[in-house]
């Protein structure tokens, strides 16, 4: 089992206190320019996957299959897992495993150092960001620059992606422009779209020629064949994964599948689910460096994969559905929360739904324990979700763990961590109060009949609606009395 | 509230017209929303169904279950096992709490064998209470109101638990004088979700704001709904907004479809009795 992450250097991944939470939220909320962009965005990203699934009945049996192939692969997640090593060390790839950010950044240095990389250039990786990988890189003097636009972007800001698949969503064309003209050496302001990629594109040719390491993510490793699949749209993971002398993929212990067959379903329902996208533009089949007679392709080949955290997911049969996620980001995309407060509130690297459930086991539920309770449990979330991970059920799962009084055989670093003696009293007492009909009669008897004393301060309800009151005679009074 | 670790869905098959059924009213519309309960039963009986109301019905528990109170919540679960001792259908005039009796009573009562048994007896014949006077009592009467148009808001649980989102359509399409406005983002969430709204008044707030707006755009006369939770929060949110701004009239009244529907239909809502 992984403890939460300590980051030692940079930018820490933990900054999720509750207040500050709650403070981040209501400035979101409060920034018409961030709800405007969300709602048109997400809007926009419901309805193109919404034309995807044109036939109901296709779309349940493929998140169906999706489900099992997902349950199936975790079920048999050690066994895999070291078939996936050996097939990936008979191919040429080097296999490395890290329980920690620190250690999995340790690793890719040492690589880095191994071959005096001064710059390592980037496909889009979500746990590259998981494990602050760039500030770690970079506290040790050796460059990391992301190549996938949205990234790119998000660098150059200095900020976090605000969404797992379109990190830079929350930025307008304009302030593109205003960066790319403060930071591109050379270029003056535009706000054509255009004219913005061919900059950024022209920036990142050159950087893909010098770079000495090409770093990417992996949506699925096939464990039969050795192979890791990467799903891109710009080109920029193929260019990190064959023109750089080594190519270092990094990824969650979780993404393993058995075989091939597995993996078509999985990216039918993956690009279709994520951007609306019938098939991404990109899909590579990474089996190992440069052979003999290869005209490209890197010489050395490395696989990271990481657990931070993942393993306390994976012990719990509830909590390990957790890992069935294949980081679509439709949870968000379809988040009435999400989509009013955007990524960043969430400060967490992956947010939304799925930020909410697997983040606890990253950091820990002392920072953590509120994201579970920032739900209405509308159900949005676990109805999109294309693998079927019962988002709303783990939410409750998450607040319980949260909630109870700290235990001995904790399922979960944190456990009790939202323990709050008098909630639990009160809840006590409500329970005291409702499974005992007769007090309960008693009680609403005194509160319907009394209802002049209601206070009209009500917490949070009343910070927007008026207060509620009760009715001055009860349901079951009337139904004594009816004719 | 609501968590599909079942799949809502699978169309459900429904009982022949039973001779009664139990209603249970849910703490939300005992104590604040009683003429809505009162609605609904009178329908029922209308109907030609007997109506056992347990006088020992309390709650759900789904306020605990959802807020991460197991145990609370079966200690509540558990005292409301033996309410129903005959074989009748049991009515719930709430999506929300009809979806926690079907789905989640089993859940917090998963410890003890027989206990969970019991819950799930009760489980299979819970419904929500608009779905069975669709489904099992086959409700068409004539409309014998003035034409109007009315929005409707569909609970999530109604929607995504009990896969009951197309049955409040049905119903007002059955009335010949009204008009269903459809309203943006209509599947999204209004923003209550129970302890959500206490605990998070921000981001509830801006929910249920953007419900408000969306659901007065249409211009609707009224708003109707099955579920009183969501109508208190949404129709409050609106009172709260009149008052803001001096309006005299509410500028989206609510009631439960049932007091709707009974109203339109020739009978006298509770609340309009004297």
């Amino acid at each position: 089992m992984s403890t939460p992450a300590q980051q030692s250097s940079g930018q820490p991944i933990a900054f999720v206190s509750a207040q500050a939470l709650r403070a981040r939220m209501h400035d979101a909320v409060n920034d018409p320019h961030l709800r405007q962009s969300f709602r048109g965005a997400m809007d926009f990203l419901m309805a193109k996957r919404a034309a995807q699934f044109p036939d109901q009945g296709e779309l349940d049996s493929l998140r169906s299959l999706s489900e099992s192939i997902r349950q199936y692969s975790l079920s048999r997640l050690p066994d895999l897992l070291e078939q996936l090593e050996s097939n990936l060390t008979r191919n040429g790839v080097q296999v490395h495993w890290a329980e920690t950010p620190e250690e999995a950044n340790a690793i890719m240095l040492g690589i880095a150092q191994r071959h005096a990389a001064k710059l390592i250039v980037k496909g889009k990786s979500m746990v590259s960001e998981e494990i602050e990988f760039n500030h770690a890189m970079e506290a040790a003097g050796v460059g990391a620059l992301e190549s996938d636009m949205g990234e790119y972007i998000v660098q150059l800001a200095g900020e976090k992606p605000s969404h797992i698949i379109m990190p830079a969503i929350h930025q307008t064309k304009q302030q593109i422009a205003k960066l790319f003209a403060e930071h591109i050496p050379g270029v003056d302001y535009t706000d054509n779209v255009d004219a913005l990629i061919q900059i950024g594109r022209r920036v990142l040719r050159e950087k893909f020629e010098i770079a000495d390491i090409g770093l990417s993510g992996v949506n699925f490793a096939v464990a039969e064949t050795g192979t890791l699949c990467l799903v891109e749209n710009e080109g920029n993971g193929r260019m990190c994964t064959t023109v750089p002398k080594v190519h270092i993929a990094i990824t969650g212990i979780e993404k393993v599948v058995e075989k091939l067959e597995h993996v078509a379903p999985l990216f039918s329902i993956l690009t279709r689910s994520a951007t609306g996208q019938a098939v991404s533009t990109y899909f590579n089949m990474i089996s190992g460096p440069r052979r003999g007679e290869d005209k490209d392709g890197p010489e050395e080949v490395h696989l990271v994969l990481l657990d931070n955290g993942r393993s306390q997911a994976y012990a719990d049969e509830q909590l390990r559905k957790t890992l069935q996620c294949i980081r679509c980001g439709a949870c968000m995309n379809h988040c009435p929360v999400y989509t009013r407060i955007g990524g960043h509130a969430y400060g967490t690297t992956y947010p939304g739904p799925i930020g909410k459930i697997v983040s606890p086991h990253m950091m820990g539920l002392e920072q953590t324990h509120l994201l579970p309770t920032a739900s209405s449990l509308c159900g949005a979330c676990g109805e999109v979700c294309p693998v079927k991970i019962p988002i709303p059920e783990l939410l409750i799962r998450l607040r319980g763990e949260a909630n109870s009084a700290p235990q001995a055989n904790p399922a979960m670093v944190g456990q009790g961590a939202g323990y709050d003696p008098k909630i639990s009293l009160l809840w006590k007492m409500w329970a005291r109060l409702y499974a005992r009909p007769a007090t309960y009669r008693a009680f609403s008897w005194l509160a319907t009949r009394f209802r002049a004393l209601t206070p009209r301060q009500q917490s949070g309800w009343t910070a927007a609606r008026t207060p509620l009151k009760p009715a001055s005679r009860r349901l079951r009074d009337m139904v004594k009395d009816r004719r | 509230m609501s968590s599909p670790g079942h799949d809502a869905s699978t169309p459900r098959t429904y009982p022949p017209r039973p001779k009664a059924v139990y209603f249970y009213g849910t703490c939300l519309v005992d104590m604040f929303v009683p003429e809505a309960g009162m609605d609904a039963i009178a329908l029922l009986e209308r109907e030609g169904i007997r109506v056992i109301f347990p006088d020992n019905q309390t709650c759900c528990g789904q306020p605990a279950f959802t807020s991460g109170f197991p145990e609370e919540a079966r200690r509540v679960v558990e005292s409301q096992l033996d309410l129903f001792p005959g074989d009748y259908p049991i009515v719930v005039p709430s999506g929300s709490c009809a979806g926690m009796i079907r789905w989640h009573w089993e859940k917090v009562c998963a410890a003890d064998p027989a206990l969970k048994a019991r819950a799930e007896a009760i489980s299979a014949r819970t419904y929500e209470f608009a779905e069975f006077l669709l489904h099992v009592l086959g409700f068409d009467r004539k409309d014998e109101g003035p034409a109007t148009t009315v929005t409707l808001h569909t609970s999530c649980s109604a929607r995504r638990e009990m896969g009951t989102h197309l049955v409040g359509r049905e119903l007002l399409a059955r009335l010949d004088n009204v008009t269903l406005a459809h309203h943006d983002h209509e599947s999204e969430c209004c923003g209550f979700g129970g302890t959500f709204s206490l605990k998070h008044p921000d981001v509830s707030t801006a929910m249920v704001s953007d419900k408000v707006a969306s659901l007065k755009a249409t211009g609707c006369a009224q708003l109707v709904t099955a579920d009183c939770g969501c109508m208190l929060n949404i129709t409050q949110r609106a009172a709260r907004e009149d008052q803001d701004a001096g309006r005299a009239c509410p500028s989206l009244p609510g009631e439960h479809l049932a007091t709707f529907l009974l109203r339109r239909t020739g009978g006298t809502p509770s609340g309009e009795q004297q």
